[in-house]
């Protein structure tokens, strides 16, 4: 069974405008030990998913489908079980630790607290705990010591790995783990992160926006567009022989290494993601697609099985119409089941019912 | 590990040096505010306009040599130079001079002034920075909440009034008594003649000090409410707090073990200015209660004008806005570690 299981989650935002929709049906799986990618650029709702995960969205965010975290669904938990799967069932490495670690507590107390929290050692035990941690980050023990603002930008994302490594969580969220860092750091940070989730066989979803770091990472990868995912399968795949019009041009958007032409002329891609609260009809990646067709203002697709006869193809999925023209009508079955991460098709419904405001913190 | 424990060692001495650095950039500046201080308070006073001797004498039948003989008396006759190299003498073994109208050493006078204020505006400041930052945290972390607009409403509302008009009501309502109510407190002063024995004294004083402090507090706490509040607001978002929770911690822990933390440190500075302030800023409410402190001394030395007193008092306010300052200033880095840099 799956650690990670996500079925058609939703997440709208109530403005003073109405109902924005962030997530738009959302669903994935993640097994045991397995390492999910998960791509977009800035406003596809990647990062509303992994708050929704622990239930982490601010009250204005009303969260809809079903997070299951091993068996158990996260939206429906009761407070004290959410408090205490939050961080011992699934830790978060949080984006850009300058803000995300606390500027006045030494990072040493930082670490410590979950594992106070949820009594992961014994207490006497915490300080011995938080310098094997520092250890396993490449972290001298005399650093607990140190605040956030006396440690460079990759020692404190270090510091924000060993904290989500604190109570041996079995799944761990990197949410664009490696952002702020430059290119020679967040190669460090990344085979760092590789190796210690290995090493723990700990399950992984990591975010970003960029798929160059995620095809190195991860086993799948998972395009989202506009509060979708829009493209799915094994992240070599995605990466070299996208389906989606979108996923191909955000893995166009990086140079390939060993490929000068792609060096000297990355191919943007022009336009801005739509505005959630005014999606287009049909598509919504349409109004940015290099080969939109006449019927893509009708047709909202769904994640539909990539032609699984063509090499490499097994277990893919993508939600465009010309995906949906090679696919063999009767094939609607979920992806090959013995795939270690999954994605599942939403409900292509895309109007959102207002729903009861539950809190959620 | 050596290397790294030598790193860990040269950090900490490096760190001492700019802690060395830092407060004693912080002394030497109050040192020359001190004195800029000591300057002011003497040309200022000099430069008004009326005639100490005049005032001294009004009402009464004095001769010119009378006259001359005070002028002596009080170093009046003295070239400017010459009062002026004295004041700063004097000022240096805490001898403020004669004060014009008590005819006794100014320094006496503000000794038996100074315990009442303290103790007066620094209960009224300390309870009122307890109740607004209290207040404030909560007005902030549930905003829009009723209970935050009420708390708002309700301080800014008393913030408005002023402190004499309110501290005569209370005077009216529950000092004199009105109708069926009893005079629960008494009126004015600050001890009941005749009261004997520590406790008895203490809990007398305590009992004097209730309306004027409760009056105090009424007034400024509205300050701290606000400032608190609008601290924690900038807080609420902040992604370090979404941490916490994702930790598990319960929603009152995030709040006080990383958002107040967070979120005090401009109301420090503010309860440190206000605490120098506090000897000579409740000059209005020592009249009304008739409390014998420093705000009523400078009040009475004021109306002759008494140059000693006056001048003497106005180094003693000054003075304590500049110590205070330099304690928020050296308290400060051990509530923000990033200061200490």
């Amino acid at each position: 069974m799956n650690y990670l299981e996500v079925e058609d989650l939703r997440v709208s935002y109530h403005t003073p405008e109405g109902e924005v929709p962030a997530v738009r049906g959302v669903g994935f799986g993640l097994a045991a030990g397995s390492k999910l990618g998960l791509a977009g650029e800035s406003g596809c709702g990647k990062s509303t998913v992994a708050l929704a995960l622990l239930r982490l969205l601010p009250r204005s965010a009303g969260i809809r489908g079903r997070i299951l975290l091993d068996g158990e669904d996260v939206l429906t938990m009761r407070w004290g079980r959410l408090r205490a799967v939050r961080w011992a069932g699934a830790s978060i490495v949080f984006q850009g630790a300058m803000h995300s670690l606390n500027a006045v507590r030494r990072v040493g107390h930082q670490i410590a607290e979950p594992i106070r929290l949820h009594g992961s050692v014994p207490r006497d035990r915490v300080p011995q705990r938080v310098g094997e941690l520092l250890d396993q980050v490449g972290l001298p023990g005399w650093r607990a010591r140190s605040y956030p603002h006396e440690l460079s930008g990759g020692q404190r994302q270090r510091v924000m790995i060993a904290m989500a490594l604190a109570c041996e969580p079995r799944l761990v969220i990197a949410d664009e783990p490696t952002t702020a860092l430059d290119v020679m750091i967040q190669a460090q940070i990344l085979r760092l992160l590789d190796r210690l989730v290995g090493e723990h066989d700990i399950s992984m979803l990591m975010i970003s926006h960029d798929l160059s770091v995620l095809s190195g990472s991860c086993d799948r990868l998972a395009v989202m567009y506009a509060g979708r995912v829009v493209e799915e399968g094994p992240a070599h795949a995605v990466v070299t022989d996208a389906r989606h019009p979108y996923a191909a041009a955000l893995g166009s958007a990086f140079p390939t290494v060993g490929d000068p032409a792609s060096r000297r002329a990355p191919h943007g891609l022009p336009g801005d993601p739509p505005d959630p609260a005014d999606l287009p009809s049909g598509c919504a990646f349409r109004p940015r697609c290099a080969v939109v067709e006449d019927r893509c203002a009708a047709i909202d697709p769904v994640l539909w099985p990539v032609d699984s006869d063509s090499a490499g193809s097994a277990g893919r999925s993508a939600a465009c119409v010309r995906v949906l023209d090679s696919a063999a009508p009767e094939d609607t079955g979920a992806p090959d089941g013995a795939e270690t991460a999954t994605t599942r098709v939403a409900d292509p419904d895309t109007t959102l019912p207002t729903q009861e405001s539950g809190a959620q913190y | 590990m050596t290397g790294a424990a030598t790193v860990g060692r040269a950090d900490t001495a490096a760190r001492r040096s700019r802690v060395l650095r830092y407060v004693g950039g912080r002394l030497l500046t109050a040192v020359v505010s001190l004195f800029a201080v000591m300057v002011t308070s003497f040309f200022l006073f000099r430069i008004l306009p009326g005639d100490p001797v005049r005032a001294m004498t009004t009402g009464r039948e004095v001769t010119v040599e009378q006259q001359a003989e005070l002028r002596r008396q009080f170093g009046l006759d003295q070239p400017l130079w010459q009062q002026f190299l004295d004041y700063c003498a004097g000022l240096a073994r805490f001898d403020f001079g004669l004060s014009y109208q008590y005819r006794v050493p100014v320094s006496e006078l503000i000794a038996e002034a100074i315990g009442p204020t303290v103790l007066l505006a620094g209960t009224g400041t300390l309870v009122a920075a307890l109740i607004g930052v209290t207040l404030g945290i909560r007005a902030g972390w549930r905003h829009g909440s009723v209970g935050d607009r009420a708390n708002t409403a309700v301080a800014l509302f008393l913030f408005s009034v002023p402190s004499f008009w309110l501290g005569l009501l209370f005077i009216v309502v529950l000092a004199s008594g009105t109708g069926w109510l009893p005079g629960l407190f008494p009126t004015g002063g600050m001890a009941t003649p005749g009261v004997d024995g520590v406790v008895a004294v203490t809990v007398d004083v305590g009992h004097h000090l209730v309306l004027p402090v409760a009056t105090m507090v009424a007034v400024v706490y509205a300050q701290y409410l606000m400032i608190m509040r609008s601290s924690m607001l900038d807080e609420t978002g902040a992604d370090y707090l979404t941490t916490a929770r994702a930790k598990g911690l319960r929603d009152a822990l995030v709040l006080r073990r990383h958002a107040v933390p967070n979120a005090l440190l401009p109301t420090v500075t503010l309860i440190f200015l206000n605490l120098g302030r506090v000897v000579g800023g409740v000059i209005l409410i020592e009249t009304v209660f008739s409390w014998p402190g420093l705000g009523s001394l400078f009040y009475s030395g004021l109306q002759v004008p008494d140059l000693p007193l006056v001048q003497a008092l106005f180094v003693v306010f000054a003075s304590a806005v500049i110590i205070m300052n330099l304690l928020a200033d050296l308290v400060y880095p051990l509530l923000d570690p990033r200061v200490r840099t």
